[in-house]
């Protein structure tokens, strides 16, 4: 499928035999949006390294796969006891198998106060009004191929609604497992809503359960109000043959805090998108990521962050620990609007290359139209320090556990940042497995 | 303990070392004085195992073994331990974490069982005592943002931790001041004992006025050209280095 004739072709088909599962949902309101967003992919198809977005990234494979959405009556049953590793042991929870809320695996708990966490084909049924006004208004479709075909084939995700001034103590955890079934079109779509002075911590985890060549096609969309405390973690551990495409849109409004955390370690092909915009002033954004690839992974990260608004900060820290023949992108635009004056943004791409054969494309991507602001940015690409290997095997250490040791600390400066305890000694030992698991391998 | 015999090394083609030959016995402390490029820091490094320099002739034995086979590592474990002129800082990971994993490879080498967290944390809080060690500096990252004095006193503690049989001491009084210099020499005589020997390397006789060497050998372009007693490092003092350097070209000479 390499024309974007014939992508058409293809998912025009499965929009058809989509839509007749859809039974009598398919006459709502959200129904007209999957097709408007289906014509608009249609007319775009999937982009090339010709687009300067894709430059570095070729998705050809992507879009020569025939990917289908798994039907509800598919989808595979899982036993509790497979899923347990990998959720996290505190919070709410929410399961999704293949694309679909699996209420038997979730333990949403108790909730107060009119917090609302649920799948978001139950948000469409039971706040309908909400979801009309708030789902599919941020993230921009309509110049983005991804999001088109996310939308066209979005059928649940999570929701996540925090009122005005009610802190949510525990996490909300929202594991989305695959049971890597080949040419799966895996289609989430979470909206998380955080009233004025509301806070949460929101983690989503991708994970298979078998290795196989489905596809994850994930848009977010959180809506940070005034004053908002907002934690967004998301682990990317996708299998080895998987593609992972993601896209989160944030808008913070006046006072918000918004910080995201990314740790993107698995997927053959994995990309994640996070943008956000400042919609207020006063706000404050971070943006944290890791990136652990190694064999022939490709891992891209980009970033935007939209300075609207005056007065508000931006800190980004990516780092990228890249091993074997791993690809590793980094893009990250700052947008300083002429108005946005007092603006602090600081960015920072740090990369180690375990080997002679990774590849990294860094590109930090600064336009500022403000003339009062403070914007820095810097790009490092090297190799572990001979000094500190020395200095660590002079002490007793082999040079194995000195590589290690410095590795796990260059990746845990991220992983330090995350909040939520228990996902952070998650990740803690999970990179400890890849890197175990890296040294195998190479 | 220690026999040097004929040591050449050189970096990057030019010849540092040029047939150094000293011998350590167990519960003797060294001291090894010369002027700046005299190649003092480079038989530290070779000692421990650099890579950066290529030894090109001569043999160095610890208890029998062949040292120079040895990797770094392997050093350290045979009970090697040198005191770093600039101790490497480790960004992330916490001196504590660092210095069980190292204590724990040494003891395993040694046949001996690993210490767990609470064992390891009392040996600590008795070690840090030997250099008044500030206790937050076991949690901060490996040298991060120590100042020079705590660098040094940060080495003496590693030394104390992990009680090497024989210990070089490059330089370890540069860019103390008295107090310190007293506190870190204290630790270090305390660490003292019959089966363990101490290498000093110091520019300046001032240490040497706290650690008291049982010998000092002045090493002049890459040879030792002068042995002698301690009272050879306050002659070097008053003298200056000129001195021995001008003894050595005339017996050159001839």
């Amino acid at each position: 499928m390499k024309s974007i004739s014939e992508q058409a072709a293809w998912y025009q088909s499965v929009f058809d035999a989509f839509e007749k599962s859809l039974n009598g949902e398919a006459q709502s309101g959200f129904h007209a949006l999957r097709k408007k967003a289906l014509n608009r992919f249609k007319e775009m198809g999937f982009p090339t390294t010709r687009h300067e977005e894709w430059k570095f990234t070729n998705i050809a494979p992507v879009a020569a796969t025939p990917f289908t959405p798994v039907p509800a009556g598919m989808v595979a049953r899982i036993a509790p006891s497979a899923v347990k590793r990998h959720l996290i042991p505190q919070g709410h929870s929410l399961v999704f198998v293949d694309g679909h809320f699996a209420p038997e695996l979730s333990s949403i708990g108790k909730l107060r106060d009119g917090v609302i966490v649920c799948s978001l084909a139950e948000a469409s049924r039971r706040h309908a009004a909400l979801l009309e006004r708030e789902l599919a208004r941020h993230a921009p479709g309509d110049e983005n191929s991804f999001v088109a075909l996310n939308t066209a084939f979005s059928l649940d995700g999570a929701f996540v609604y925090v009122p005005d001034g009610i802190r949510l103590a525990e996490p909300v955890h929202m594991l989305f497992l695959s049971t890597g079934k080949p040419q799966a079109l895996i289609p989430p779509r979470n909206l998380f809503l955080v009233g004025a002075e509301g806070q949460v911590s929101l983690v989503e985890t991708y994970a298979a359960l078998n290795d196989g060549d489905y596809f994850t096609n994930v848009v977010s969309e959180l809506l940070a109000g005034e004053g908002a405390i907002v934690e967004h973690d998301k682990l990317q551990n996708e299998s080895r043959s998987a593609y992972h495409i993601s896209w989160t849109h944030i808008v913070q409004q006046a006072g918000s805090t918004v910080t995201s955390n990314l740790v993107a370690v698995g997927g053959s092909i994995a990309r994640s998108n996070i943008t956000t915009v400042f919609d207020g002033e006063k706000s404050i954004c971070t943006l944290n990521g890791l990136t652990l690839a190694a064999g022939t992974q490709l891992i891209d990260n980009h970033t935007a962050i939209d300075h609207a608004k005056p007065n508000c900060e931006s800190h980004e820290l990516y780092k990228a620990v890249l091993d074997g023949k791993a690809h590793g992108v980094f893009n990250g635009k700052i947008f300083v609007r002429k108005d946005a004056q007092k603006t602090d943004a600081k960015q920072t791409n740090q990369t180690l290359l375990l080997s002679d054969d990774a590849i990294i494309d860094t590109k930090p991507q600064l336009e500022i139209f403000a003339d009062d602001v403070k914007c820095t940015h810097g790009a490092t690409v090297g190799q572990l320090d001979p000094d500190q290997i020395f200095y660590l095997r002079s002490r007793g250490l082999n040079l194995l556990q000195a590589k290690d040791m410095l590795t796990f600390a260059f990746a845990a400066d991220v992983v330090n940042r995350v909040h939520v305890e228990s996902l952070r000694e998650r990740l803690e030992s999970l990179i400890h497995d890849k890197l175990h698991e890296g040294r195998i391998s190479s | 303990m220690l026999e040097i015999k004929d040591l050449h090394a050189q970096v990057n083609g030019n010849e540092i070392l040029d047939g150094v030959t000293l011998r350590v016995n167990a519960g003797e402390v060294h001291a090894i004085m010369g002027p700046n490029g005299s190649g003092k820091s480079t038989l530290a490094q070779v000692l421990a195992g650099r890579e950066t320099y290529d030894v090109t002739k001569g043999e160095v034995l610890f208890d029998g073994k062949n040292l120079l086979e040895m990797d770094p590592e392997e050093r350290a474990r045979e009970g090697l331990f040198m005191a770093f002129q600039y101790p490497v800082e480790i960004p992330g990971v916490s001196n504590t974490y660092f210095l069980k994993s190292a204590l724990n490879a040494v003891r395993k080498h040694r046949g001996q069982d690993e210490l767990d967290a609470i064992e390891f944390l009392q040996l600590v809080k008795e070690r840090m005592k030997l250099v008044e060690m500030d206790e937050s500096l076991l949690n901060r990252p490996v040298n991060e943002g120590f100042s020079g004095g705590e660098k040094k006193r940060n080495e003496i503690f590693h030394m104390a931790v992990l009680e090497p049989r024989l210990a070089i001491l490059d330089e370890t009084d540069s860019g103390l001041d008295i107090d310190a210099l007293r506190i870190v020499a204290d630790g270090v005589n305390k660490l003292k004992r019959k089966d363990n020997a101490i290498i000093v390397v110091t520019h300046y006789q001032r240490l040497l006025n706290y650690i008291v060497p049982d010998y000092v050998h002045v090493l002049v372009d890459g040879r030792i050209v002068k042995s002698g007693s301690k009272e050879l490092a306050l002659e070097l003092e008053e003298k200056g280095y000129d001195w021995v350097k001008e003894k050595a070209e005339v017996e050159e000479a001839r």
